[in-house]
């Protein structure tokens, strides 16, 4: 079992003949994803390596009856790939596209209100569940499939959460980004509340990074609602302290944002937390009880 | 990106939004020169993208264009240091000279991005003039919040809330949503990630100003602003950020001695705390990103090493887009090129990582690798000692 992504996911890619779009969606292919249609407007009725193109991604729905977008547009254009992929009744788009505007996202998730869309990301390497889909820019090989569900704001750390754990035996079930800027389609809460519920899962890993207070809340959700074992690393923790600009939200919710607070609320919530980087892997062995 | 304060209000005025007259001094001529057009007594302000300015001795009421010449003088072309700056401050290159006005009030006016519900947030709080995380610690129940619907726009009834919250008279309430309105406008419509005027003042003459204003820009949106891009001051980076910046590379200097070579800023920030773990200190924040090529990975090199405090360096690079025989070649070539002054430890995984390493050795330069992290936290840290002679 896994969360949000399986060897049944029919994918279509956003900026499938982009370089980047076109490099990612030949590795996800060869790590054996069901990529079924690409869109790029203007570029209908031609084919990427044997995949259609369509203009729109309303065709490319009817067309290959694909369940989850994965978009490389660039940034100007990301938001709106993302409403498209919704207004085609996309059940899932997971956005890889860094250097979004804010205020692009902020329109973008009030368009998304009360539609049937999940958004992971922007600004994220993507999902992987081992050994069946990869939706994103990691590297396949160093994941193994099995039961840890690792959720992460960051994109090569979890690569190495990741490594540690297949070093050690310790599969995955599945891995999400959920991307590093303030405005994401999918936190930390919703990512725990999939493991929790999904049967395949024995243990999370969460890897944090400092600013914003969503650690804290995700915090409080593992107290209050989750019964399988949690490790957390939160990143940061020698940082200077930023320039306070550009934390003023952070700093107006009452002094949050910093790694030590946020591994407070983790420790106070009865999570592991690893001091050093290094130890991801050992402690969610710990957690684990092994 | 961070501008001055009188860019600031240049855009603020364009909105609408009422602010003190006044004017730009690049030397105490041109200071006097402004402070005679306006008039009285006036303030002279030193411009640098930090807070702390008054209490740094950069703001001055001053009663002639002579006394405002003098003032300038004593700033312009020297740091001004204050609690934001770090120890070296900040040359003053320009001062904003201001009429003076008659404060009844000061209140606190903020717009930001609220990460949690996704939405544009305004913050008013009656306890203007001091910082707002200090109201925020002591007295929360003094701020105020609005979500602004990103379709609706800032709405009239959340000023009128507002407005009644902060205690204004009710004379007052409409000119402080037209005020309101404004301010969310300009932050709209420039893309800004944080618009903060502290203090609002209310004058005896029951005028709201904007008496100081920051505003910061979203770097993400600055491609349709080119108006905007032209406020940025290059005088107010770090020499070796605003080189970074050039190659797309993000670096943040420290003041370690090792030098701290990554890609991706999750990672970059854990290896910085794994070398504080193994008893360093870091040098620098700097994430190559994942579209690093040979040529981005030698300009990261140059200036890791154009650092004089840097003792070691600590590649640390899980390959991912970014593979590691491009890495590995990028290195080597900078290597060659620039000549490796001091030790230079290698953790490679990821991404044709075998190949990265095949370069590596051969090259036949003094390279040591580690299997993981924590070694190669460890390895350079111990470099770094050995170099700097046992001191540290």
């Amino acid at each position: 079992m896994s969360i949000l992504v399986d060897r049944n996911t029919r994918v279509i890619v956003q900026g499938i003949t982009g370089a980047t779009g076109q490099f990612h969606a030949r590795m996800c292919r060869e790590y054996g994803t069901q990529i079924v249609g690409g869109v790029t407007p203007g570029k209908g009725g031609t084919d990427f390596e044997g995949v259609p193109v369509f203009d729109t991604v309303e065709q490319a729905v009817k067309a290959t009856g694909a369940d989850t977008t994965l978009i490389f547009v660039p940034p100007p254009f990301a938001a709106d790939a993302v409403m498209e992929a919704a207004d085609a009744g996309m059940p899932l788009a997971i956005c890889i596209t860094e250097g979004v505007p804010t205020l692009d996202m902020v329109r973008c998730m009030q368009f998304l209100r009360g539609k049937k869309t999940r958004l992971v990301g922007p600004n994220c390497p993507g999902v992987i569940t081992p050994g069946q889909a990869k939706l994103g820019i990691m590297p396949g090989y160093i994941h193994k499939p099995g039961t840890i569900g690792v959720v992460s704001r960051s994109g090569t750390l979890t690569y190495e959460a990741v490594h540690q754990l297949t070093q050690m035996g310790i599969g995955q079930s599945t891995c999400v980004g959920i991307g590093g800027d303030p405005i994401i389609g999918t936190g930390f809460i919703d990512v725990l509340r999939l493991f929790q519920d999904d049967p395949g899962t024995e243990g999370v890993i969460l890897i944090g990074e400092i600013g914003g207070t969503a650690e804290e809340e995700a915090a409080a959700f593992v107290k209050a609602h989750m019964t399988k074992p949690v490790a957390v690393f939160i990143a940061g923790q020698t940082a200077p302290k930023g320039k306070r600009m550009g934390h003023a939200g952070a700093i107006i919710a009452g002094g949050a944002g910093t790694a030590a607070d946020k591994m407070r609320a983790f420790e106070a919530a009865g999570v592991r937390v690893a001091k050093s980087p290094a130890d991801l892997g050992k402690t969610m062995a710990a957690a684990l009880g092994r | 990106m961070n501008i001055h304060e009188f860019q600031a209000k240049e855009i603020l005025r364009k909105y609408g939004v009422p602010v003190l007259a006044g004017g730009v001094g690049h030397s105490p001529e041109e200071t006097a020169e402004v402070a005679r057009r306006l008039g009285g007594t006036v303030v002279v302000k030193a411009q640098i993208h930090a807070g702390g300015r008054g209490k740094a001795g950069g703001v001055k009421v001053v009663p002639s264009p002579e006394a405002a010449a003098d003032f300038a003088r004593g700033l312009l072309g020297k740091p001004l240091v204050t609690h934001q700056t770090g120890p070296d401050g900040r040359i003053v290159r320009q001062v904003l000279v201001e009429s003076g006005c008659d404060i009844a009030r000061e209140l606190y006016f903020g717009v930001v991005v609220d990460r949690a519900s996704g939405l544009v947030s305004v913050i008013a709080s009656p306890e203007g003039g001091v910082e707002i995380e200090e109201v925020a610690a002591k007295t929360p129940d003094k701020i105020f919040h609005e979500l602004i619907d990103p379709l609706i726009g800032f709405a009239p009834f959340q000023g009128r809330r507002l407005a009644f919250r902060l205690g204004l008279p009710k004379e007052l309430v409409n000119k402080a949503v037209t005020f309101f309105t404004a301010v969310t406008r300009a932050f709209h419509e420039c893309d800004a990630s944080m618009v903060e005027i502290n203090p609002l003042v209310v004058t005896k003459g029951g005028e709201l100003i904007a008496l100081d204003a920051k505003v910061s820009l979203d770097d993400n949106a600055l491609f349709r602003h080119a108006d905007l891009r032209a406020y940025r001051d290059e005088h107010e980076e770090d020499p070796r950020e605003r080189e970074a910046a050039k190659y797309d590379l993000s670096y943040i200097a420290l003041t370690g001695n090792i030098g701290c070579m990554v890609n991706g800023a999750g990672l970059a920030m854990a290896t910085m705390d794994i070398v504080k773990h193994a008893g360093g200190e870091p040098a620098n924040f700097l994430d190559v990103g994942g579209g690093a090529d040979k040529d981005k990975v030698r300009e990261a090199f140059r200036i890791l090493l154009s650092d004089t405090s840097v003792k070691a360096i600590f590649i640390n690079v899980f390959g991912g887009i970014l593979r590691c025989d491009v890495f590995a070649e990028g290195v080597v070539a900078a290597a060659r090129e620039i000549g490796l002054s001091v030790p230079l430890v290698v953790r490679m995984e990821g991404t044709n990582v075998e190949r990265g390493k095949e370069i590596l050795a051969a090259s036949g330069l003094a390279v040591e690798s580690a299997a993981d992290m924590a070694e190669g936290a460890r390895l350079a840290v111990a470099a770094a000692e050995r170099a700097a002679g046992g001191v540290k």
